[in-house]
């Protein structure tokens, strides 16, 4: 019988069977009674699968040839900006210099890393309109708790941490807004969208007052509109005493043409494995730098980088600093992609990153608007809802058309998100795709949407053609088996 | 089953049924619960909580969201249906009966002016 590599290492494991045999070695054999008490040693030994070495190759290779990636096909998930990761990123974070240092050695022997991270601050900089970056922050939620516990701190400098213990949130915001909140100790406060898709200045100006520690708000906002009012709402804010935070996730959209300084934010954090083409999701960690103006510079995170004449170094000296956030300087391997990225795409390049973005989620946008439902009718910036509705009262659900869409070969797009549209699908094509690769995907999507009408059964019946069809996600997450039983 | 026709509503989709005058059963209507999809996970308060009018006393996660569910009365936890925490699937099957969330003891008699009664529900719900 074939032996299929679907089975877990523990189901191929025979006894007895090894990998590897070392060669007898001339040292002296102890006993490891010797070197560790009696208590922490295990009385029977550990259940490690036991294989050869090609068999552990073929189930590896097995599940890497299941996996989807930004390189296997389209990847329109909305909210994530799934673009490409140029390669030259990863031949220059495979440096010696930058690959082969340790987080510990001294500083004088690691100046040309410490430049590396002063210059992405800088660059960070222009691109935010801050006057200060932290590299630490290990991605977007841990920027957005830390840019909070820069609000506190600020409040509480100022004798009104007590105070201000509300955070404002839109009802459009990405659930790490309010979850960040909370771990921060805040009090949530949602603001209801208007019917445009936008934060309401009437509602924002009904919900401020002297509680109010902030507004956290993200520009374009996750129905990828641009909140128009935006210089109104921070002078709405500022004036109650509280400060913006900007969420950047949607960064892609306004690189060169805008900034949040700009636009009155105090605090921002970037995805650099959004908008900086690092790895993202399985394929590495995160990057979620935090920018803030001048004044709320002394709250920032340490160790700080900080250069004087030609030599850097890390300060660590810094009284009202909030502490610092992440093991030693952030994901160091990351932020040495994003600032090859930016170096290689040079300011005129970025500007073309995002209007490419946009001009992309609006073709596909206006190529699907006569099959869906598009509940808001603006122009988008990088990305855009539209609706299941019409679908959905032919028994054709979103999440069938999400389904049947990976039958096409392209990876869903974000669904059900943003709450406030019902049968949403949310879709960003990054400005990395060939137009042959949008129309392809748009296709796809009307030929759903006609077969919804015509063959639904073709639609809630999908997928066809992957290894695994529909999962019962519903009992798995009702009665969710979380540590490996071994028959 | 509780007859719909005798309940109260928020336009938060949450259902009253008044057992005395300042007794309730509290639960959440058939359309929420439609909207929500298959329910996972029901996370109720603790008996003899003190609730505010529309503070948040639940949590309803599904396979699509999680819905934080506001008290339409003022009052005192009474009961909670414990019985949905390992058989959140309740709520999906029988909204308005096994599948209540919690019964309140309010302090004097509950006003139920500014709530919709049933058919006033029906419309605002095909409204939307």
């Amino acid at each position: 019988m074939t032996t299929t590599y679907d089975d877990l290492l523990f189901e191929i494991s025979k006894p007895g069977r090894i990998g590897y045999s070392l060669p007898e070695s001339s040292i002296e054999k102890t006993d490891l009674t010797n070197l560790v008490s009696d208590h922490l040693i295990r009385e029977e030994p550990a259940e490690l699968p036991e294989l050869s070495e090609l068999q552990v190759m073929r189930h590896y290779t097995g599940l890497s040839n299941k996996n989807f990636g930004i390189e296997t096909g389209f990847y329109p998930l909305g909210s994530c900006t799934m673009k490409y990761n140029p390669k030259i990123n990863e031949d220059i974070a495979r440096y010696p210099g930058f690959a082969q240092i340790h987080p510990l050695q001294p500083e004088k022997t690691a100046q040309g890393a410490l430049e590396m991270m002063y210059r992405l601050e800088e660059n960070l900089k222009e691109v935010t309109g801050m006057d200060a970056i932290s590299l630490q922050p290990a991605a977007g939620a841990q920027g957005e708790w830390a840019g909070l516990l820069i609000f506190k701190a600020y409040h509480q400098a100022n004798g009104e941490g007590d105070k201000r213990r509300k955070i404002l949130v839109p009802d459009s915001a990405h659930g790490t807004n309010p979850a960040s909140a909370i771990v921060a100790g805040y009090d949530v406060v949602e603001i209801k969208s208007n019917k445009e898709g936008r934060v309401g200045v009437e509602a924002l100006k009904a919900a401020v007052g002297p509680d109010t520690a902030g507004l956290m708000l993200t520009n374009p906002n996750t129905l990828g509109l641009f909140e128009v009012d935006i210089v109104e709402i921070a002078q709405i804010v500022h004036e109650a005493g509280g400060l913006l935070y900007y969420d950047g996730a949607n960064a892609n959209a306004i690189l060169g043409k805008s900034t949040p300084g700009e636009m009155g934010f105090d605090v921002v954090h970037l995805n650099l494995h959004k908008t900086f083409s690092t790895p993202h999701g399985g394929g590495g960690p995160g990057s979620g730098p935090i920018g803030v103006k001048d004044y709320l510079k002394d709250f920032m995170p340490a160790p700080r980088i900080k250069k004087e004449e030609d030599e850097y170094s890390l300060s660590y000296t810094h009284p009202q600093s909030i502490g610092r956030v992440k093991g030693y300087y952030g994901n160091f391997g990351v932020n040495v992609r994003a600032y090859s990225y930016i170096r290689s795409m040079g300011a005129e390049g970025l500007l073309q990153v995002s209007e490419d973005a946009v001009l992309h989620a609006n073709y596909l946008k206006a190529r699907l608007e006569p099959y869906y439902e598009t509940p808001y009718k603006d122009h988008c910036k990088h990305e855009f809802v539209l609706s299941g509705i019409r679908q959905k009262k032919l028994g054709v659900r979103t999440l069938d058309i999400a389904k049947r869409l990976l039958d096409y070969g392209f990876y869903a797009p974000t669904v059900y998100f943003p709450l406030i549209v019902e049968e949403c699908l949310m879709i960003e094509p990054t400005e990395t795709e060939a137009k042959e690769q949008l129309d392809a995907f748009a296709d796809a999507l009307i030929d759903i949407a006609k077969d919804a009408e015509e063959n639904p059964d073709t639609v809630t019946g999908a997928p066809y053609t992957k290894a695994v069809k529909r999962l019962d996600e519903v009992t798995a997450a009702r009665k969710p088996i979380v540590v490996y039983q071994k028959n | 089953m509780t007859d719909k026709a005798k309940l109260f509503f928020t336009k938060e989709h949450e259902w009253v049924e008044l057992v005395n005058d300042d007794y309730v059963r509290i639960g959440i209507s058939d359309y929420a619960v439609e909207q929500l999809g298959d329910i996972v996970f029901v996370e109720l308060p603790e008996l003899k909580a003190e609730l505010s009018a529309e503070d948040e006393f639940a949590t309803v996660e599904s396979v699509k969201s999680t819905s934080e569910i506001y008290a339409p009365v003022a009052g005192s936890v009474a009961k909670v249906n414990s019985a949905l925490e390992d058989e959140p699937e309740k709520l999906n099957e029988a909204p308005f009966g096994e599948g209540w969330l919690i019964e309140i003891q309010a302090s004097e008699a509950v006003d139920v002016s500014g709530l919709m009664d049933s058919s006033a529900y029906e419309e605002y719900v095909s409204s939307l």
